[in-house]
């Protein structure tokens, strides 16, 4: 099985590194929303530290959605879906690399915004690195988990691309919240202790919507 | 179609809900003793939390449903995980609405992003998501499917809402008959309301439901009648 899903997550991989249709889009568009955030939040200039964990956020889960929205219309093209479905393996296989692969692609854009952010709101960071790349890691496998699902469910609506941030956010939100929580407590505290509790409601989350997302997959695909 | 001797239960069900919605009017505004210090803002108590309840009992129902569906793939599940949204949906709007009005003189804001408040919300939010999905998509199969589909993740994603947002302070009153807060002088007022809205979410469900079963009727006879054509 952790070959197939390995033969999956290559393929999207290997699309994304030839086009760079996706990346583009997610880098692009979640720097577009800092520099957003820089001018609403102009009234609350002092205590910026306060707000960041809050914009880095909603700016991953913006280009993520973007990520997300092309997964399933890249697919479309030319019948590749119909193609990827002809191959005798499990539905749950194809929902696990898809998954993986908008992960992988989410926390490039992560760092790369995450890099832009500090430059943004002039924050230094080293020693706390590692457990923003832990809350990172957690939060996005979190958001795919669920994200990939109803990715391929909105590709199957009238209305697509627009569907899918509807239906999302609000299945999202205890990730949203939790992560904002946990990269707040890194970012202004040095209480390290209390990221236990967040990080356990992500990884809840995460492995539920994983399970039930993996058993459900064969149901939103179109045969 | 419906058959007469059901239409007759609900003729009985009706007749019944008009009483009994007397009953729980003139019991919460007249029958109840005042409370001590909100006085008659209490009042709305008696509508809030039954229709809360009936929301969440509507949207497991939901659950259920969606669930038999993805095992049985038969509509008929389907028209009920439909009926039972849209009436959880009524019911929680109801509670949204008096909510704010209850907490403005009480709590001196209409809104607090408290636990409870913000997941039934949120919830209230999943289930529009969910008539979203449904009207986006156009082949009945599917969008029973899609639905189905979405309506778990929806019933999975409404508890991790509610404990990832416990640990902030909760202002709202937690449930009444969990510690036994509530007077016994104003029980009666609240089990015959209680009473009520649970014969009014049966009705409203055996009348979506009904409904929902006659258009699929009416669409797999229009699609008889364009084969024959």
């Amino acid at each position: 099985m952790p070959g197939k899903v390995w033969a999956v997550f290559r393929k999207d991989l290997l699309i994304e590194l030839r086009t760079k249709d996706s990346l583009n889009a997610m880098l692009f568009f979640g720097i577009v929303v800092l520099v957003i955030f820089n001018f609403a939040l102009e009234g609350a200039r002092d205590s910026i530290r306060a707000a960041v964990p809050g914009v880095l956020w909603v700016s991953f889960v913006f280009s993520g959605t973007l990520g997300l929205n092309r997964m399933f219309s890249t697919e479309k093209e030319n019948s590749c879906l119909q193609g990827l479905l002809l191959v005798p393996m499990d539905r749950g296989i194809l929902y696990l690399g898809k998954m993986l692969a908008a992960a992988v692609f989410m926390l490039v854009a992560e760092a790369v915004i995450f890099i832009f952010s500090m430059v943004f709101f002039n924050l230094t960071v080293w020693k706390e690195i590692p457990y923003l790349i832990l809350v990172f890691l957690i939060g996005t496998l979190g958001f795919t988990s669920v994200g990939t699902i109803l990715s391929a469910i909105s590709a199957n609506t009238r209305m697509r691309e627009v569907l899918l941030p509807l239906i999302l956010f609000p299945v999202v939100l205890p990730i949203l919240i939790n992560a904002v929580e946990a990269t707040g407590i890194i970012l202004n505290t040095n209480d390290y202790g209390a990221l236990r509790l967040p990080l356990t409601i992500m990884s809840a989350f995460t492995i539920v919507f994983g399970t039930v997302s993996y058993l459900l997959f064969d149901f939103v695909l179109e045969d | 179609m419906q058959p007469p001797k059901y239409r007759h239960l609900d003729t009985v069900l009706g007749g019944l809900l008009l009483v009994s919605m007397i009953l729980a009017l003139y019991m919460a505004f007249l029958g109840a003793p005042r409370e001590r210090t909100m006085g008659d803002l209490q009042r709305i108590f008696y509508f809030h939390v039954p229709s809360g309840m009936m929301g969440l009992a509507a949207f497991g129902l939901n659950f259920v449903a969606s669930v038999l569906f993805l095992i049985r793939k038969d509509r008929k599940w389907d028209s009920l995980a439909l009926s039972a949204a849209e009436v959880g949906i009524m019911f929680f709007t109801i509670v949204l609405v008096t909510g704010p009005i209850w907490a403005k003189p009480a709590w001196f804001v209409w809104w607090t992003w408290s636990p409870r408040l913000t997941s039934s919300l949120v919830l209230w939010l999943l289930y529009l998501a969910y008539m979203l999905i449904r009207s986006y998509v156009y082949d009945p199969e599917r969008r029973a499917m899609m639905s189905a589909v979405f309506g778990i993740v929806a019933f999975l994603d409404a508890p991790i809402v509610f404990f990832s947002i416990r640990w902030w302070r909760d202002q709202h009153p937690s449930p009444m008959l969990e510690t036994g807060g509530l007077s016994p002088a104003m029980r009666p007022a609240f089990y015959i309301c209680i009473g009520a809205f649970l014969l009014l979410f049966v009705y409203l469900m055996r009348r979506r439901y009904f409904l929902e079963s006659a258009r699929q009727e009416a669409e797999r006879l229009e699609r008889m009648a364009d084969a024959v054509r």
